[in-house]
């Protein structure tokens, strides 16, 4: 039989209700996985006795013959913005350290209503807030990949760096992930396994903590397009408490898979392709669009003229949205509180925020308070806010033409930890492709389309229409099924 | 436009961050480099175009002008509310005297 490790999603769902093997094997199997990978940092906090409860209810459940859930006995890593009762939850910064939430996101909830067990809250960029997971106050994750004739410590990507090494690593079949301009998407490229984005309002936000609210989106992440499907679907649906929830219901993405691309046109945006974008990146777009026309779909050449625009306007509206979501830290009302001798409440407003806020986490609470404030409002955010519509409109025209779009994930595949800290600009360059489908509130996935020249994975992205989730997970598993992608990362980090 | 220390110094202060002076030094170039970027954004044509205020057409609800209409966000919580402040007393959030 195959290790328990080695299964995704659907593997270890089918064989828990076919009696194959017990939901507390599994758990146990990839709590031992866990604990022996402390050397990637991929868990803030591990919840081995957690896993072990849910699996042992859904094991109860099998006995009695009850139905045993979506995920019935898949345990899964929780990115630790999800507010989880009762288990401390940071967002991997010093300002929220000795919070424990007394209440379920509704993400999380409803994962665990499907039969999912928790087996730890899983590392990422502070507030969510990069693309390499090295603004943690917790240390960085190390992606599990390294480069061929290499040990040199790779990013595994962010702001969902711990979910996306966790998966690859074989710690657990699953992982929740948010993207806010990227985040989901470009860490699942940098380490070879499928994750998704759907349209904006599928996924309650209520309960995971705010960056920036327009653009917030919960995802799963995997390693295939199925198992993202099956998670997608435990994930979604209406919340009240969510004033942004989409008030529709979940379709049946699993059952609905079909490579079959008959028919079907896919957008190649030929903006996407820019001076001097890497050799293996812009074959693996060939590759990408050689297998799609291989599924039957038609090829068309798409102008989406606004996407240079799209990164300068997302660092006008994210940091300007989190500069108003962050101000609730305080001091006052749970997490850190620094109180110098003799201190006002102003100053000890500027105190804990001083010593709980990172680096990066100041640099953007800076930037959105200046461009919020009076006299600079209409120069920077109004403009960025038009600019916002132009680029979603430049989306709605081409859906004239084309029914999902093909593009990378990334420019590059992982790059060396220590690499891009010291340039923010350089930085949030890694999301240029990211980006757009966010800001448009787009579903977008990105699956493994191959390794580089240095042995390293890289993705290629699909977009898709507003609400159609469908589309482009079929799009997915059309290029995974072509792309054979197979490749694991040595397992060094066991001792 | 670009920001002087003078300028960096009032948004920490609107921000409520304490920095010191050598940390508004440092900040100062690194806002100047993103703003500089940020600012071809004024390049692009934008008459007649209304900024974007959601990505999905969406009507805002109101929930039932009640108490408890949902019991997870609704009243009765106080203890859970308060169990993760710095300084509860008496019920409520405690801060450092404001008034004389």
């Amino acid at each position: 039989m195959t290790e328990h490790t080695e299964m995704g999603v659907a593997q270890i769902r089918d064989g828990v209700a076919n009696g194959d093997f017990t939901a507390v094997e599994v758990a146990e199997a990839f709590n031992a996985a866990v604990a022996a990978a402390s050397d990637l940092n991929a868990f803030i906090v591990t919840t081995p006795d957690s896993a072990l409860d849910a699996a042992r209810n859904v094991d109860a459940r099998r006995a009695k013959g009850q139905d045993i859930g979506k995920m019935g006995g898949v345990p899964i890593g929780m990115k630790d913005l999800f507010a989880t009762d009762g288990t401390p939850t940071t967002a991997a910064s010093h300002i929220l350290e000795g919070f424990v939430p007394p209440y379920e996101s509704t993400v999380s909830a409803k994962l665990w209503d499907a039969g999912a067990g928790m087996l730890g809250k899983l590392n990422l960029d502070q507030f969510a807030m990069g693309s390499s997971n090295e603004t943690s106050a917790f240390g960085n994750v190390v992606n599990p990949w390294r480069a061929k004739g290499s040990d040199a410590p790779l990013a595994p990507g962010g702001s969902s760096g711990g979910s996306s090494a966790a998966v690859a690593a074989r710690l657990c079949p699953a992982a929740t992930g948010t993207d806010t301009g990227g985040s989901i998407r470009q860490p699942a490229a940098f380490t070879g396994i499928t994750g998704i984005k759907p349209t904006y309002g599928r996924c309650s936000r209520w309960g995971v903590v705010a960056f920036a609210s327009s653009l917030d989106q919960p995802g799963p992440m995997a390693r295939d397009t199925r198992d993202c499907a099956i998670m997608l679907e435990a994930m979604a649906g209406f919340d009240p408490k969510d004033s942004t929830s989409l008030d529709a219901p979940v379709p049946e993405w699993e059952a609905g898979l079909n490579p079959d691309l008959s028919g079907k046109r896919v957008g190649i945006p030929r903006e996407y392709r820019m001076d001097g974008m890497d050799a293996d990146v812009a074959k693996s777009w060939d590759d990408g669009i050689a297998w799609l026309k291989d599924a039957g779909a038609t090829i068309v050449d798409i102008s989406l003229p606004h996407t240079k625009y799209a990164l300068p306007a997302y660092y006008i509206i994210a940091p300007a949205e989190a500069s108003s979501n962050l101000a609730r830290y305080d001091g006052v009302r749970y997490g850190l509180r620094d109180l110098p001798d003799g201190a006002g409440l102003q100053d000890m407003y500027a105190a804990t925020r001083a010593a709980g806020f990172g680096k990066e986490v100041k640099r953007r609470i800076m930037i959105g308070t200046y461009v919020l404030s009076a006299g600079f409002y209409d120069a920077y955010y109004t403009q960025a806010q038009k600019v916002r519509q132009l680029i979603a409109d430049d989306f709605a025209k081409a859906w004239e033409s084309c029914d999902v779009i093909l593009a990378p994930t990334c420019p590059s595949a992982a790059f060396p930890l220590g690499d891009k800290v010291s340039d923010p600009l350089s930085m949030y360059l890694n999301d240029v492709f990211a980006v757009p489908a966010s800001l448009a509130g787009l579903p977008a996935m990105s699956v493994p389309a191959g390794l580089n020249r240095d042995g390293l994975p890289l993705g290629l992205q699909i977009i898709g229409k507003g609400f159609d989730e469908q589309g482009v997970l079929n799009a997915g598993l059309a290029i995974e099924q072509r792309a054979g992608f197979t490749a694991k990362p040595d397992t060094w980090w066991k001792a | 436009m670009s920001v002087d220390k003078a300028t960096v110094t009032k948004i920490a202060s609107l921000a409520r961050i304490a920095m010191s002076d050598a940390e508004v030094e440092a900040m100062v170039p690194e806002l100047n480099n993103i703003l500089g970027w940020v600012e071809q954004l004024g390049e692009v044509d934008v008459t007649g175009v209304e900024p974007m205020a959601t990505v999905v057409p969406n009507a805002l609800r109101l929930r039932e002008d009640e108490v408890n209409a949902d019991p997870k966000t609704g009243g009765g919580v106080r203890d859970k509310v308060l169990a993760n402040a710095p300084a509860p007393e008496h019920g409520f959030f405690g801060v450092p005297k404001v008034i004389e």
